[in-house]
């Protein structure tokens, strides 16, 4: 049975106020279609956590849809200081739960395996434990030495941006994997979007590349540009101007207010957000074509 | 000599430490262009591992953010996060580590979390993100730092990630796999742990002044008896780092 609804439809029947949510993707496919539609309906209230904040959860908190944010890398990549989030917590004004990345990888490690918790080797660094209750050690039972135990993190929502899926949600991924398909098994609900919705006989052709299997995905929705200002491999590039240009947007609330306004609030959907953007945007993310070889998995 | 940058300078002398065959934990910035000028020079076999899960990149362009797509086109494997810190870093296949931060101390511990304290902070820094596992468990680790007072505190305030802690036999107790900091990498010099852990003015680059490295060290810093200076950047180095791995000087300007 197709799965595939509007953006719009997926928040509202997915999403609720209080929600953990886990938009995915390591500075790849971050899936800002979704945190924009999250803010146009007015979410409230929401822990958001990913590794990396990134653009997508400064614009979330700015437009108050946070409670609390759960963090490994709170910057804007490659360019400096992730300014809302920052200025939020700065001024005690959000709540925020931290890990290494590899700490909080290991907790979504453990949510999509089904177990309570996950070890890890010690690291000696001792001050983010001691400010992190929920960093813990336990004695090997088979050594005897100490680990380092991070909780299974579950979001009620993984929200996942890739390249091509089918209408039953078989989503293939390709480039950086980051934590997707961590995050898609560790949440109770999972939403896609995709550059593409593919035939069932495309993802069947190359079943190796298939990330996410469609039985665990709640909706399939179709959304050109998705990431955009972060990027799809082989679609379209990082806009790492609009990364700078966030940089001086973020150090005035007013202007960070005028953006939401403009490019939030005044769009209905993707489609009218990636058009606004223009040609000179779109040449400027347009990438050369550098295909793989095929593999070939015979036929039995 | 031709004249060059700070930023010039310290990545030169960090592709220098580097060895041919290392596997390498590669942060973009500074640490991205000295491997990749090693790479060019004395370390064609050089291995460049990318936290956001990317093995052996070969950046076409010059990698704008730790995820760039560039680094994934052409690279020989990609893996998601969980294995890259685990079965990569955890299990012991990384030989060398970067790191950075806003303040180093006297053994080499790194803060990149907060200044001020950590439920009310004065300055929220971005935090760890793989620098606490990096520092442990990579066999070297290295820092590229601008020297400045702020940032060489006797102490840091808040320890992000493991340098030699209290001294070298407090690290050896907590039996880390990596070996810890093994050099840093300023615009004014080389330090270099000593068989303390303390972090000692190793080397002096051309022109600089023990002087100068203790007014901007925020601890009474001892000298090796035999202080090294370093070779001036080569014109082969800066020809290279300034017309095929940063022709526009996005990280290479500046610093004087």
């Amino acid at each position: 049975m197709s799965k595939v609804i509007s953006l719009s439809e997926a928040i509202k029947q997915y999403l609720h106020d209080g929600d953990t949510v886990y938009a995915a993707g390591f500075t790849h496919l971050i899936p800002f279609a979704a945190g924009h539609e999250i803010i146009r309906q007015g979410l409230r209230d929401l822990v958001l956590a990913r590794a990396t904040p990134d653009l997508i959860y400064d614009q979330m908190v700015a437009a108050r849809c946070a409670r609390k944010v759960i963090f490994s890398y709170m910057g804007n990549p490659g360019v400096g200081s992730l300014r809302v989030v920052r200025a939020e917590l700065e001024a005690g004004h959000l709540e925020w739960e931290e890990y290494s990345h590899f700490g909080m990888i290991s907790r979504l490690q453990a949510g999509a395996a089904g177990l309570p918790f996950m070890p890890m080797n010690p690291t000696a660094a001792g001050d983010l434990e001691r400010a992190n209750p929920r960093y813990r050690t336990v004695t090997d039972p088979f050594s005897g030495r100490e680990v380092v135990v991070v909780p299974a993190l579950n979001p009620d929502v993984a929200i996942v941006h890739v390249q091509r899926a089918d209408q039953d949600g078989n989503a293939q991924i390709w480039g950086i994997i980051g934590e997707q398909k961590e995050a898609a098994f560790a949440a109770r609900n999972v939403i896609l979007t995709a550059e593409e919705i593919v035939d069932e006989a495309v993802v069947r052709s190359d079943p190796n590349r298939t990330l996410i299997p469609g039985f665990i995905v709640d909706a399939v929705c179709y959304v050109p540009y998705a990431s955009h200002p972060s990027y799809t491999q082989g679609y379209y590039d990082r806009d790492n101007t609009f990364y700078l240009e966030w940089d001086e947007i973020s150090q005035s609330r007013p202007r960070v207010q005028a953006y939401l306004d403009e490019w939030v609030y005044g769009m209905k959907d993707r489609a009218e957000y990636w058009e606004k953007l223009g040609p000179t945007v779109h040449a400027r993310l347009k990438i050369a074509s550098r295909p793989s070889a095929t593999v070939d998995y015979g036929s039995y | 000599m031709i004249p060059y940058s700070s930023p010039e300078l310290m990545t030169i002398n960090a592709a220098r430490l580097l060895r041919d065959g290392d596997v390498v934990f590669v942060g973009v910035g500074l640490p991205n262009l000295a491997c990749n000028l090693a790479r060019q020079t004395h370390a064609p076999n050089l291995l460049m591992i990318y936290e956001a899960g990317v093995i052996g990149a070969q950046p076409a362009r010059l990698p704008l953010s730790i995820g760039d797509p560039t680094l994934v086109s052409g690279a020989t494997a990609v893996c998601s996060m969980y294995d890259i810190f685990a079965l990569y870093l955890q299990r012991g296949n990384v030989d060398v580590g970067f790191m950075g931060g806003a303040q180093i101390d006297r053994y080499g511990n790194i803060n990149a979390t907060v200044i001020g304290s950590y439920d009310h902070p004065k300055v929220r820094l971005p935090g760890s993100g793989g620098s606490m596992e990096i520092a442990a468990w990579a066999n070297r680790c290295y820092i590229i730092t601008p020297h400045q007072k702020r940032r060489f505190p006797e102490k840091v305030e808040f320890r992000t990630s493991a340098g030699f802690l209290g001294g070298r036999s407090e690290r050896d107790r907590m039996h880390l796999r990596g070996g810890g900091p093994q050099a840093v990498v300023t615009d004014l010099g080389i330090l270099e742990p000593d068989e303390n852990g303390e972090l000692v003015l190793a080397a002096l680059h051309p022109g600089k002044t023990v002087e100068e490295v203790k007014a901007n060290t925020g601890w009474e810093l001892k000298i090796v008896p035999t202080l090294r200076t370093t070779q001036p950047p080569s014109e082969e180095e800066l020809r290279i780092l300034r017309e095929e791995l940063d022709p526009t000087g996005i990280y290479l300007k500046g610093g004087g």
